[in-house]
C-alpha cells in the first residue's frame, strides 16, 4: 500500500516495505504454542526451552543473516504514516495473544495435560516453559512501552494490561516521566554506565526505577494536595491488573504455579532491563551553564538497523529518534545517519552482556570513539571510573562541546 | 488566559483549564507552574521550554531542538 501526501502542490508517494512484516511482532506471544507443537512432535524435554533459544539464538542469527534496513519514510509523510490505524492495531493484537499464551502456560504449570502432552510436566520442563513465558512477557513490556508513550488514554490502559504479566506496571510511569527526562545522566537508574556490568546494573535499575516511579506519583499527588494512597495513583491501578491476573491464575490452576509465575516475571524483567542497559551504555549528556542537562539528541542512544530485531521490537532500535520524539509511533521512526550504531541487534547484544569481559571488549572502544577519545565525557561507573581514567586519560578530546 | 505549547510533542497547556491531573487546577497561570515540570505527554521538554502558542511556528521533531537555552542564545531553530 502506498502512502501519499501533497506538499506545495507536489505529490509525494512512499511504499512501506515493512508494512506487513510488523505482524511478525505478534508471533512472539505464539512461542508457547510452538513449544506445544514441538513437544507433541518430538517428546523431548529440551523443547520446553524453546523460548530463550528463540530470543538468544534464532533472532541474533536471523539478524546476522538478514542484514540491515536503513529505509526512512520521507519527512512529509510521517504524519500520514502515524495516522494509519493499521499500525496501531498490529500492536493491540499482541496483547490478547500474550494473555492467552499465559493462561495456556499456567494450565500446564498447574499440572494440566493436553493432546500431545500426556503427562503433567516435570519440574525441569516447567522451568523451561516459565522461561519461555518470560521471553513473551519481556517483549510484552516492549509492546507496553510503545503503547504507554501515546497520547491516547486507551493506549495507556492497554500498556497496563501488557505489563500485568511481569508485575511491572510502574514501568510506564517511570519510563516516560523518569527515564526519558534523565536519560544518559548519572542520575538515571535505567541508563547503563561505562564500566558497569549488567549484573551490577540489574539491582540498581530495578530498585531505582521503582523508587523513582513511587516518587513521581507521590509528587503529582502532593501538587494536587491529596494522598497518593489512592487507586487513582497510576502505580496502584497498574499493579491491580497484575493482582487480578496472577490471582485469577492461582485460583484457577493452584498455588503451585506461583514460583513459576515469579520465574517468568523475573525472566521478562531481566530481558527488558538488559535492553535498558545497552541502549544508552556509557552515554552522557553535557551539563549546560543553566544547570540543566542538554536536551536529548541523537548522539545519546545506541541504534541498530538489524531488521530482525527491529521488526520484532517495533523499531525500538531506532532509539535516537524515539528519544528525540517520544510520542512518535513506531512505524514512523527514522534511522539517523549520525547516531551511534551497535555491531548487531539488541537480541545478540544481550547475549554479550552476560560475560562482562566480552561486553567491555566489544563496547569500551566504541564508547571511547564516540567521545573522540575523551573518557571524561562518558557516563562513568563510580566503581571502575578511576581505572578507566587511568587507562584512557581525560580531557584529550579536540573540543569541549559544552554549549551555553 | 493564554495557551502554551510543548515544542516537541505539541501538548497545549490551557491556563483556563489547567491540568488538574498534574496538580494544576483550572486557572493556574503558566508562570506559577514549577520550572522543572515535564510535559505530561512526551516528558522531554520542561515548563521553561514551552512557548506561548502565538510564537510557535513548528515543532522540533526535525532535530533542531527548541529549548530555553537555545532561545536564550537567540538561535532561530
Amino acid at each position: 500500500m502506498t502512502i501519499q501526501a501533497t506538499v506545495d502542490g507536489q505529490v509525494i508517494q512512499w511504499r512501506d516495505k515493512k508494512r506487513y512484516l510488523w505482524i511478525m511482532g505478534a508471533i512472539i506471544p505464539l512461542i508457547p504454542l510452538m513449544m506445544w507443537g514441538l513437544y507433541a512432535w518430538t517428546g523431548a524435554t529440551i523443547v520446553w526451552f524453546f523460548g530463550p533459544f528463540f530470543v538468544f539464538v534464532l533472532i541474533p542469527l536471523f539478524d546476522l543473516l538478514a542484514g540491515l534496513d536503513p529505509n526512512n519514510p520521507p519527512d512529509e509523510l510521517i504524519e500520514a504514516l502515524e495516522e494509519d490505524r493499521y499500525y496501531r492495531w498490529v500492536t493491540y493484537a499482541f496483547i490478547p495473544v500474550q494473555i492467552a499464551g499465559l493462561i495456556w502456560g499456567a494450565f500446564l504449570l498447574g499440572g494440566g495435560t493436553l493432546p500431545g502432552i500426556d503427562d503433567p510436566l516435570t519440574v525441569v520442563q516447567k522451568i523451561g516453559l516459565a522461561l519461555g513465558l518470560g521471553m513473551v512477557a519481556g517483549i510484552g513490556i516492549n509492546t507496553a512501552h510503545e503503547l504507554g508513550h501515546k497520547k491516547e488514554e486507551h493506549e495507556r490502559w492497554f500498556a497496563r494490561v501488557a505489563l500485568a504479566q511481569t508485575f511491572y506496571g510502574h514501568f510506564f510511569i517511570e519510563h516516560n516521566r523518569g527515564h526519558h527526562v534523565r536519560v544518559a545522566t548519572p542520575e538515571d537508574p535505567a541508563s547503563g554506565r561505562l564500566g558497569e556490568t549488567v549484573w551490577e546494573f540489574m539491582p540498581r535499575t530495578i530498585l531505582g526505577s521503582l523508587t523513582s516511579a513511587w516518587g513521581l506519583e507521590k509528587k503529582r499527588f502532593e501538587r494536587q494536595k491529596k494522598t497518593h494512597w489512592s487507586i487513582k495513583n497510576d502505580l496502584f491501578n497498574a499493579w491491580m491488573f497484575s493482582v487480578v491476573l496472577w490471582g485469577g491464575l492461582t485460583i484457577a490452576f493452584g498455588w503451585e504455579i506461583l514460583p513459576y509465575l515469579v520465574i517468568q516475571a523475573a525472566a521478562g524483567i531481566w530481558l527488558l532491563e538488559s535492553v535498558n542497559y545497552l541502549e544508552h551504555y556509557g552515554m552522557k549528556r553535557a551539563k549546560l551553564d543553566s544547570g540543566r542537562y542538554e536536551r536529548v539528541n541523537p548522539s545519546h542512544s545506541w541504534n541498530s538497523n538489524n531488521i530482525g530485531t527491529n521488526v520484532l521490537l517495533y523499531h525500538l532500535q531506532r532509539h535516537s529518534d524515539h528519544h528525540a520524539n517520544p510520542t512518535r509511533r513506531y512505524q514512523a521512526l527514522r534511522d539517523f545517519k549520525e547516531a551511534p550504531v551497535l555491531p548487531t541487534g539488541y537480541a545478540g547484544m544481550i547475549v554479550l552482556t552476560w560475560i562482562p569481559q566480552v561486553w567491555r571488549k566489544v563496547m569500551d572502544q566504541r564508547v571511547l570513539g564516540h567521545y573522540d577519545g575523551d573518557i571524561g565525557r562518558a557516563n562513568l561507573h563510580p566503581r571502575t571510573a578511576e581505572a578507566y581514567v587511568r587507562r584512557y586519560g581525560v580531557g584529550t578530546s579536540k573540543d569541549e562541546e559544552v554549549a551555553a | 488566559m493564554s495557551l502554551f505549547i510543548c515544542p516537541n510533542c505539541e501538548y497545549v497547556y490551557d491556563e483556563e483549564q489547567g491540568n488538574p491531573r498534574e496538580g494544576w487546577p483550572a486557572g493556574t497561570p503558566f508562570a506559577e507552574i514549577d520550572a522543572d515540570w515535564t510535559c505530561p505527554d512526551c516528558g522531554v521538554r520542561e515548563q521553561v521550554d514551552f512557548l506561548p502558542i502565538e510564537e510557535f511556528e513548528h515543532n522540533d521533531q526535525d532535530g533542531n531542538i527548541i529549548a530555553a537555552e537555545t532561545r536564550a542564545k537567540g538561535d532561530k531553530p
